[in-house]
């Protein structure tokens, strides 16, 4: 990867399973980000514009190879990279993102690309300045999901792995690989890991605190925006 | 099928698609590149009729003719200009999508399959552009290695002459115009095509590409390609 601290802005990245609550916990970051003056931008997975229609229409046929899907999300990741996560870190913003390369690397690798090819088509992307990866049981994660019985896209409950027959089944097999993926990464590319068990405002706590050592020293501000409880130790 | 080909392990260029079943190829993948106006069209042409008239099921494909995103990527061509590592993968993502639902296929059924164009005009680009040429080489990792690859070479002023005969005007990519090589669109189209003949000539050895003279007559750049690939297609009966 290329090196991380050449920009002047700061990328801070959320990773985690659906329902581990790291855009909730994004959304908060976001909005304390703000409150102190600071330039933030906010990208999300899987969202350009000039990507998306081709994206849906590929899964709406169900005819994606797993080569084909990491590529195109490779060129929707790249197309916000180059057109905004780039030059917004040099011009000095906190780019927040919601999921980053290694959500691709777990959900590739789940579907049977080569890790080492996987990491080599995103190398171009910059290493962020952290990365919390919000850790919950599979179980945990999926009941918040699961809570309405929502309608699950073929792609998202991995239906095209032919785990299960039953796409709730297919999806919490799935939801348990990508697990382990992003454990197995972990150490290697310096997760903070956040319990994503604790209480929302807790979990905002841990993250400020570390958050606020990225900020210029003439814009920092007490790190305790959100409650009143004193601030336990850095991440 | 006249000829009994043997079956052969599919050779990729790097990590190739672990989660295929190691497959077989009882065809073959022959591969013309070259730029717009060399010729290469008519050349596939030629060989089709030649192949099929002695025996052989031959199947042609190229660049943008996906049926999954080939057209979005005319479609966003024209609205936001894209960056160029979202172009190389888009056009990567669109090459996977015909590598594995049309070129594995028929090399495993023993098809002749001319491409026309491959991953070396997608790596050209993409490094005349700028981009790191180790990076446009680890994308295709999982690129089926040709038995044959052709650069069909004419030097850029006789290809603006049969572009412009041909459409009368110069396709935007083509000509780098997205690069600001020149205001002179002619210039810029010499510029563009001298870059990627240059980073033909780079690959060349690397991946054995056999570069042929295009600017003779049709009929003389045919003769020559023909000799080749019969002599190919013999050596593997």
């Amino acid at each position: 990867m290329a090196g991380g601290r050449n920009h002047r802005g700061r990328l801070i990245v959320v990773e985690g399973i659906d329902g581990s609550g790291k855009s909730t916990q994004l959304h908060l970051l976001d909005k304390w980000l703000r409150s102190l003056g600071l330039n933030v931008f906010f990208t999300e997975w899987n969202s350009s514009d000039v990507v998306k229609e081709i994206t849906s229409k590929g899964k709406k046929k169900a005819l994606l190879t797993p080569t084909t899907f990491s590529l195109l999300h490779a060129t929707d990741f790249a197309d916000r990279y180059e057109r905004n996560i780039s030059p917004l870190l040099e011009a000095g913003y906190f780019v927040l993102a919601d999921r980053y390369i290694y959500t691709a690397l777990a959900r590739d690798v789940v579907r049977g690309c080569t890790p080492a090819w996987v990491r080599k088509v995103y190398s171009f992307a910059d290493i962020p300045d952290v990365t919390f990866y919000f850790s919950v049981p599979p179980d945990v994660a999926m009941d918040r999901i699961l809570e309405g019985r929502p309608k699950l896209k073929y792609y998202e409950a991995g239906m095209d792995l032919n785990l299960s027959n039953d796409e709730y089944e297919s999806y919490r097999i799935f939801q348990t690989r990508i697990v382990e993926q992003y454990e197995s990464m972990a150490h290697k590319d310096r997760f903070a890991v956040i319990d994503g068990t604790l209480d929302i405002e807790e979990q905002q706590n841990l993250m400020r605190a570390r958050v606020a050592k990225l900020i210029p020293p003439s814009r920092a501000k007490p790190a305790s925006a959100l409650s009143q409880k004193q601030e336990t130790g850095a991440v | 099928m006249t000829q009994q080909i043997a079956a052969r392990p599919l050779k990729f260029f790097g990590e190739g698609i672990s989660y295929l079943k190691p497959l077989q190829s009882k065809g073959s993948l022959v591969v013309v590149e070259g730029p717009d106006g060399s010729g290469r069209s008519s050349q596939i042409d030629l060989i089709t009729t030649h192949l099929e008239a002695a025996g052989h099921a031959v199947i042609t494909t190229g660049l943008k003719r996906s049926e999954l995103i080939g057209a979005g990527i005319l479609e966003a061509k024209h609205k936001l200009p894209l960056g160029k590592k979202t172009l190389a993968l888009f056009y990567a993502a669109d090459f996977a999508d015909q590598l594995e639902h049309k070129i594995i296929p028929a090399l495993h059924a023993g098809y002749v399959v001319l491409a026309d164009r491959y991953i070396y005009t997608l790596m050209a680009r993409s490094n005349v552009r700028g981009l790191a040429r180790a990076w446009s080489h680890d994308l295709f990792g999982f690129a089926v290695k040709p038995d044959l690859v052709f650069y069909l070479d004419v030097p850029p002023e006789e290809l603006f002459h049969r572009v412009f005969q041909k459409y009368g005007s110069l396709d935007y990519y083509e000509s780098g115009a997205d690069m600001g090589l020149s205001d002179d669109l002619f210039e810029s189209f010499v510029l563009y095509q001298r870059g990627i003949a240059k980073e033909f000539r780079l690959m060349e050895s690397k991946y054995g590409i056999l570069r042929i003279d295009g600017g003779r007559p049709i009929p003389e750049v045919n003769a020559d390609l023909q000799k080749r690939i019969d002599a190919y297609l013999r050596s593997i009966r």
